[in-house]
């Protein structure tokens, strides 16, 4: 089987006055059709960046992004422009990603339009309406602006807008981040029966670690740019192997006063260092609690401890 | 029981605006004795900012208007002081951390300055004193290199360091109760982890009681001793959070704790949403302001606003729950 998205060597460097921004360095995932991949870590460690490169929102500084068979890098403009249709994405904040001065209405039928996707201004009205209800939405919110919505009836807009591009793969950033969570209970449920309905792939980026077990068939855990830990839902959450993923999973708190009573906690010392500058060797070791001389000179590479579960530290096994 | 260090009593705050007036804080009660950390909980524009603002007297004027209740704290009503009084109240005895550590530090003063200046103001201590305390206060918030992180300035510190900056601001007062409004929303889970346990490691050791505003149940479990709970500018319960957590009696509050995912419970194949969004404050209907979004609602529920009463609970301390159905929440969850 092909996968539907491959991401190989993945390199975004930015450069800035001050030197170069090291935003995604050598980053490899693939993904199924139909599948889930939640993206974690914490904020700047590249997963906009990585979610952007796969868009062509950004040229990627070296690396390979292969979608539906196609390598994209290379592809010139107009062919790109076919290809995006089958890739969308849903922003954290769907209020700076939705024209203030247009109603739902026109932002759903917009590309629709553009894209010839439906033809004739009663055919599109129909489909609005359509996609209006999928996303749990009443026909009479067409007429209403961005700012008479909810945060929550907004993320719906979101995700009906880019339903209308009937893609096969969306990149969904942070998507219920800033909702509250009774509402962000509600939009995950409306993405994970999307994708049953009509077999969408995701790419699920966020930085809440309970959220991303929920959704996400496979996670991968980012450091700095870098993949630390790759794995299954299952294999990831009950036994990490990555430090860093540890001291993730541990810093979450959890809802139940009698258990957090009686739990340890890795709290990680420091803060994550600048990408402009990153450690020498492994980029956790200034902040790993096992780390060893190894780790401050030598590179770990992300390799199987298992088929399909990758760490990238020297210390995996005994870890 | 001890008595209560800031005891609110029937607190309400309306904002006039053009929709209509606003009822952000409606006829509130809540207190927080010496030393202990009480969590206000809720959604999102349910009053919890407001609560906090009020009882320090720096709602937004004129829109904002404290209409009725007292915030007695140390046995004297913050809302009849006058306001030089009160201006002493919010230098030395209460101290606010917000969410955005940026919109109370200012950007064109030293770190260094902006804690001497409170300690000279405040405290009366000479610049050489207030220098070596600052130092010290940097050290205690776990900021390394004080010496050399005095003269910097706000932007040249991460937002974890900022945030620490903030509670070695509101330490440096020595106040009695900090507010504290969502401190590590806007970090990391690693850096939220840091600073919780710094501020539950100088609360106990300072003795600092600590209100604690959050929508995040699992930061209220580990860190809060009683819990309010808020919803559309009431408290619909409030209890021990043990109590609470494991016995909750308002259909909200079960909502709430259902709807998140669980790293510590078997995965579930579906999240259980509470259906619908809260209401609009300027038009809060008679009865229950929960009730379009209620399993649990009967006829009553749309002509009776239920009171705040005192269910059947487990512990020693008392547990109250705003629900005219609350013996059955109860059942239902046994039942699941
Ligand atoms: N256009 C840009 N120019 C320079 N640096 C950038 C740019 N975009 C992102 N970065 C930097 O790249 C790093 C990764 O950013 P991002 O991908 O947004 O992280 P995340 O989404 O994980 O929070 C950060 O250090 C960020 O500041
Ligand atoms: N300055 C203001 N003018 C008008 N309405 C306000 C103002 N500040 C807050 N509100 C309203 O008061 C309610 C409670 O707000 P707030 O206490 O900030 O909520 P939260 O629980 O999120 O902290 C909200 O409905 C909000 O819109
Ligand atoms: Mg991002
Ligand atoms: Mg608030």
């Amino acid at each position: 089987m092909t996968a539907l998205l491959e991401v190989k060597n993945l390199v975004k460097h930015f450069e800035v006055s001050r030197g170069l921004v090291r935003a995604v360095d050598g980053v490899s995932f693939s993904l199924e059709k139909g599948e889930t991949l939640g993206l974690v870590g914490e904020s700047g460690c590249g997963k906009t960046t990585t979610g952007r490169c796969i868009l062509q929102l950004e040229r990627a500084t070296s690396g390979s992004i292969l979608f539906e068979g196609r390598e994209l890098t290379t592809l010139d403009q107009s062919e790109l422009r076919a290809v995006r249709r089958k890739m969308q994405v849903i922003f954290q904040d769907p209020y700076s990603s939705l024209n203030p001065r247009m109603t739902v209405g026109q932002i759903i039928a917009e590309p629709l339009a553009v894209h010839g996707i439906v033809r004739g201004s009663a055919a599109r009205a129909a489909r609005v309406k359509d996609l209006l209800s999928r996303v749990g939405l009443l026909p009479a919110h067409a007429r209403r602006y961005p700012h008479e919505m909810s945060g929550g009836q907004r993320q719906r807009v979101g995700i009906a807008r880019a339903l209308a591009m009937e893609p096969s793969l969306i990149i969904c950033d942070e998507p219920v981040s800033a909702l509250d969570v009774s509402i962000q209970a509600q939009i995950i449920n409306l993405l994970e029966d999307l994708q049953s309905e009509f077999g969408l792939t995701y790419l699920f980026i966020a930085h809440d670690l309970a959220v991303v077990r929920h959704i996400s068939d496979r996670v991968a855990v980012m450091y700095l740019g870098k993949i630390a830990e790759m794995a299954d839902r299952k294999t990831i959450y009950d036994n990490p192997r990555h430090p860093y993923t540890k001291a993730l999973l541990s810093a979450v708190p959890i809802p139940d006063p009698e258990l957090e009573m009686k739990r340890e906690r890795i709290v990680l010392g420091g803060e994550v260092p600048s990408p402009l500058n990153p450690p020498s060797g492994c980029v956790f070791h200034p902040r790993c609690p096992i780390a060893v001389e190894r780790c401050t000179h030598e590179i770990p590479v992300l390799r199987d401890l298992t088929p399909g579960h990758g760490a990238a530290c020297h210390l995996a096994e005994i870890a | 029981m001890a008595d209560a260090l800031l005891d609110v009593r029937h607190l309400s705050t309306r904002f006039t605006t053009r929709e209509g007036v606003v009822r952000a804080v409606d006829d509130v009660s809540w207190d927080v004795k010496e030393g202990e950390t009480v969590a206000l909980v809720g959604e999102s524009g349910c009053g919890k900012s407001v609560s906090a603002l009020s009882i320090m007297r720096l709602v937004a004027q004129p829109a904002g208007q404290i209409v009725g209740g007292q915030a007695v704290f140390k046995g004297r009503d913050l809302l009849t002081l006058d306001e030089e009084a009160m201006r002493r109240v919010r230098g030395r005895e209460i101290a606010m951390i917000f969410q955005e550590p940026m919109t109370s530090l200012n950007p064109v003063l030293s770190i260094g300055r902006q804690l001497t200046e409170g300690l000279e103001i405040h405290l009366g201590k000479t610049p050489q004193q207030a220098r070596g305390r600052a130092a010290e206060l940097l050290g205690m918030v776990g900021i390394p290199d004080p010496e050399r992180r005095l003269p910097q300035y706000p932007h040249q510190f991460s937002g974890g360091m900022r945030q620490r900056m903030m509670i070695a601001m509101a330490l440096s007062c020595e106040p009695s109760l900090i507010l504290a409004d969502e401190p590590t929303t806007a970090l990391d889970v690693t850096i939220q982890a840091q600073i919780l346990e710094l501020m539950k490691d100088l609360s106990r050791r300072l003795g600092v009681a600590m209100l604690m505003i959050t929508h995040n149940l699992g930061v209220v479990a580990r860190y809060a001793d009683r819990v309010n709970v808020m919803y559309a500018g009431r408290i619909i319960e409030q209890g021990t959070a043990r109590e609470l957590y494991g016995n909750p009696r308002h259909p909200y509050t079960l909502g709430l704790l259902r709807s998140v995912p669980r790293l510590d419970e078997p995965r579930r194949s579906r999240l259980a949403p509470i259906d619908g969004q809260p209401p609009d404050l300027t038009r809060l209907p008679a009865g229950c302001a929960f009730l379009p979004r209620c399993a649990f609602r009967v006829d009553r529920c749309s002509v009776e606003r239920p009171p705040l009463v005192p269910v059947a609970h487990t512990g020693p301390e008392p547990h109250v729950s705003a629900c005219w159905e609350a013996e059955r929440v109860i059942a239902r969850q046994e039942t699941r």
